[in-house]
């Protein structure tokens, strides 16, 4: 990996990695017992691990060829492998905090493994964990395919996907060991979310200085998807988590928002964190690997354009569906209802665009299970965002908040959207990044298809019904006015749902570790394909200059 | 200044409406505007092309 950077890009790739290491240090001294210590110490052994690695190979031979002839692939290929590991933990502790619901006992009464605080690891692990990394590593594949250029940096990429699995490793561990900014997707604390800007900013400018670096004047419409979900969560992550800490040795702070604004905050940051960080990035890969893996261009390049200026404005509207019923005011509740319903016509812009360019190539999707992964994405994409627009109703919501109708609905996207896709971009892109003819068994990426398809619907199924029937047995009321069932009702009602859910999301977790199986005989097994024409274009060759 | 509830209500049922509206008109002329269909095209087929090497100057 190293043999690619110069001696000067190692020196600079080693400070950096001291610097790491120094800060944590520092934070160890000030945090002395606070968990903001054993962070520091965390910090440090991971600054200090990366220096190790830099300087074991620092004197080796510096690269030979020409780097501007090919693409940087390096940090692409260590992307993925992280992203699946991190599918596999939060989908684990997925699995373990559904058995929990379903049987207490398993919270073996530690605190560590109390359910509030496995939760938000499920949640960071496979949002941030597996879908940050996903996102990272294909981002940097087409920025450079889509801009014929290869990455504006060499040690850059290497710091925003190493210091964004630093984020990630805090945000968990600091759950495990009991602390929270108690704000959903945003739980890690002000320290950890100050390194992640850092991170994001040098990933933002990366990714405009690669497109700069481009040939082509116009931009590829996933490129749009990819600078959106960079740009936006940064803005996002930045305002929600304004806070102060009690002192700077300590881990915990408080948010600057007071009240019902720091709920409005809250959700404008969780519902856009759905829409950039699970719905645009994940996009941009549908609008660049599906054409690719079918081999036919996308059905409208147009409808892309407005679908993506519908959705990044519409979203921005959406967050306050999230609190219908509150103290918010009623009018900012009935603009985020508005907004929500309006965000169909985009999504479904873009759903019916992936499936239209599939039109006439029905026989692949039958024939290619890494194809047909995307087909899927795309419907569940279209079912998920239906069911939200019609959750975002008021009177609606009165039925589906709180209840596992919403689980359903995540799920509905996170499993059948996100997940899928990202699989179905994964099986395309790594046999290419590897230089290999196919992926190492077909066979297993069609057994991880029908374990995947299987896991979400019984996953998503189960909680329609839960859910439906909690939020029904709420609002029953006797004869005399009372209401008829007690919660603890409600909970048994639930019992035989919460058993399905588990096993439909162990059934999700197998597939994705045969997966992780496939992808690594791939990577160690099959042969190289036969070399294409490798040869650099000639400038004469590309029209239009 | 002290902008009442009011005031600001009916500056974004108004205001509002119309820079959505604009934005929208400006989106639909950049898409459909006839210059730009080569271009569209070209991107639309460009990310089929099988050739792996960044260009060179
Ligand atoms: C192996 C498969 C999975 C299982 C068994 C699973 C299970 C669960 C469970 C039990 C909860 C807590 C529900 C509750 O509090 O009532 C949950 C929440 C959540 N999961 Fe998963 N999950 C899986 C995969 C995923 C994936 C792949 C994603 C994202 C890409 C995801 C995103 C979420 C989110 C965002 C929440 C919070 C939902 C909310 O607050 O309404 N899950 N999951
Ligand atoms: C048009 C698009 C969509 C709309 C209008 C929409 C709307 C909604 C609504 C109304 C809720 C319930 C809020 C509540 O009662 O608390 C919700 C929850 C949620 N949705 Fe969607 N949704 C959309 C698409 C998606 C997609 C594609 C995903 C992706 C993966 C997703 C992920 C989530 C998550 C994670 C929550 C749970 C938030 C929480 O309470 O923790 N949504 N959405």
């Amino acid at each position: 990996m190293l043999a690619n950077l110069t001696s000067s890009e190692r020196q600079y790739a080693l400070i950096l990695a001291s610097a790491v290491a120094l800060a944590g240090v520092a934070m160890a001294i000030m945090g002395r017992s606070d968990v903001l210590g054993v962070h520091g110490v965390i910090v440090m052994l991971f600054g200090g691990g990366i220096a190790w690695v830099v300087m074991t190979s620092f004197y080796g031979p510096e690269p030979t060829d020409d780097r501007t002839a090919s693409y940087y692939d390096d940090p692409i290929k260590v992307g993925i492998v992280l992203s699946m590991v991190w599918a596999v933990f939060g989908m684990f502790m997925g699995v373990w905090v559904a058995a929990q619901l379903a049987w207490p006992n398993l919270a073996f009464d530690a605190a560590w493994s109390s359910f509030g605080r496995l939760r938000p690891t499920h949640t960071t692990g496979v949002i941030f964990g597996f879908g940050g990394n996903a996102l990272i590593a294909t981002s940097f594949h087409v920025v450079q395919r889509t801009s014929r250029a290869r990455l504006a940096g060499q040690v850059s990429p290497w710091f925003v996907l190493l210091g964004f699995n630093l984020f990630c490793v805090l945000a968990v561990s600091g759950y495990l060991l009991g602390i929270t900014q108690s704000k959903e997707y945003a739980e890690a604390e002000w320290y950890a979310d100050l390194w992640l800007v850092i991170v994001w900013v040098t990933y933002f400018i990366l990714y405009i200085a690669t497109i700069a670096r481009r040939k082509e004047p116009h931009i590829y419409v996933a490129n749009w998807y990819f600078m959106a979900f960079i740009l936006v969560v940064a803005i996002l992550h930045i305002i929600n988590n304004l806070a102060l800490p009690i002192s700077l040795g300590h881990a915990k702070s408080y948010t600057i928002w007071p009240g019902v604004q720091d709920a409005m905050v809250q959700w404008w940051y969780g519902h856009n964190a759905v829409a950039f960080f699970l719905t645009a990035g994940f996009l941009g890969m549908l609008y660049y690997y599906l054409p690719v893996r079918a081999q036919r261009p996308i059905f409208s390049y147009r409808l892309s354009i407005l679908s993506f200026w519908g959705i990044v404005f519409f979203y921005m509207w959406a967050g306050s569906h999230h609190l219908h019923y509150t103290a918010l005011p009623h009018w900012v509740q009935t603009l985020g209802m508005t907004f929500s319903v309006m965000l169909l016509v985009p999504s479904w812009a873009s759903a019916g665009n992936a499936l239209l360019t599939l039109n006439g190539a029905w026989h692949r999707v039958r024939d290619d299970a890494t194809l047909r992964f995307m087909m899927a994405a795309a419907v569940f994409y279209g079912l998920s965002t239906f069911e939200g627009s019609f959750m975002a109703i008021r009177p609606v919501n009165s039925l589906s908040h709180y209840t596992d109708w919403t689980v359903g609905h995540v799920h509905a996207g996170a499993l059948g959207w996100v997940a899928l896709i990202t699989f179905g971009s994964l099986y395309t892109l790594v046999p290419s990044l590897w230089k290999r003819e196919r992926m190492y068994s077909a066979t297993l990426v069609e057994v991880h298809f029908w374990l995947a398809i299987a896991g979400t619907l019984i996953y998503v199924f189960a909680m329609w019904n839960s859910g439906i029937i909690q939020g029904l047995m709420w609002r029953t009321y006797t004869e005399e006015g009372a209401l008829a069932y007690s919660f603890v009702d409600s909970l048994v009602a639930m019992y035989p749902y919460y058993i399905a859910r588990a096993f439909g999301g162990l059934l999700f977790l197998i597939g994705a570790v045969i997966g992780c199986y496939n992808i690594w005989m791939t990577v160690r097994a099959t042969p190289l394909a036969a070399t294409r024409a490798d040869v650099p274009v000639q400038p004469a060759a590309v029209p239009g200059e | 200044m002290d902008f009442s509830y009011e005031t600001l209500v009916a500056f974004s049922k108004s205001w509002g409406l119309f820079y959505m509206m604009g934005f929208f008109l400006c989106v639909c002329a950049y898409a459909f505007w006839p210059r730009n269909r080569n271009r569209f095209d070209r991107a639309k087929h460009s990310i089929l092309e099988r050739d792996d090497t960044p260009w060179q100057k």
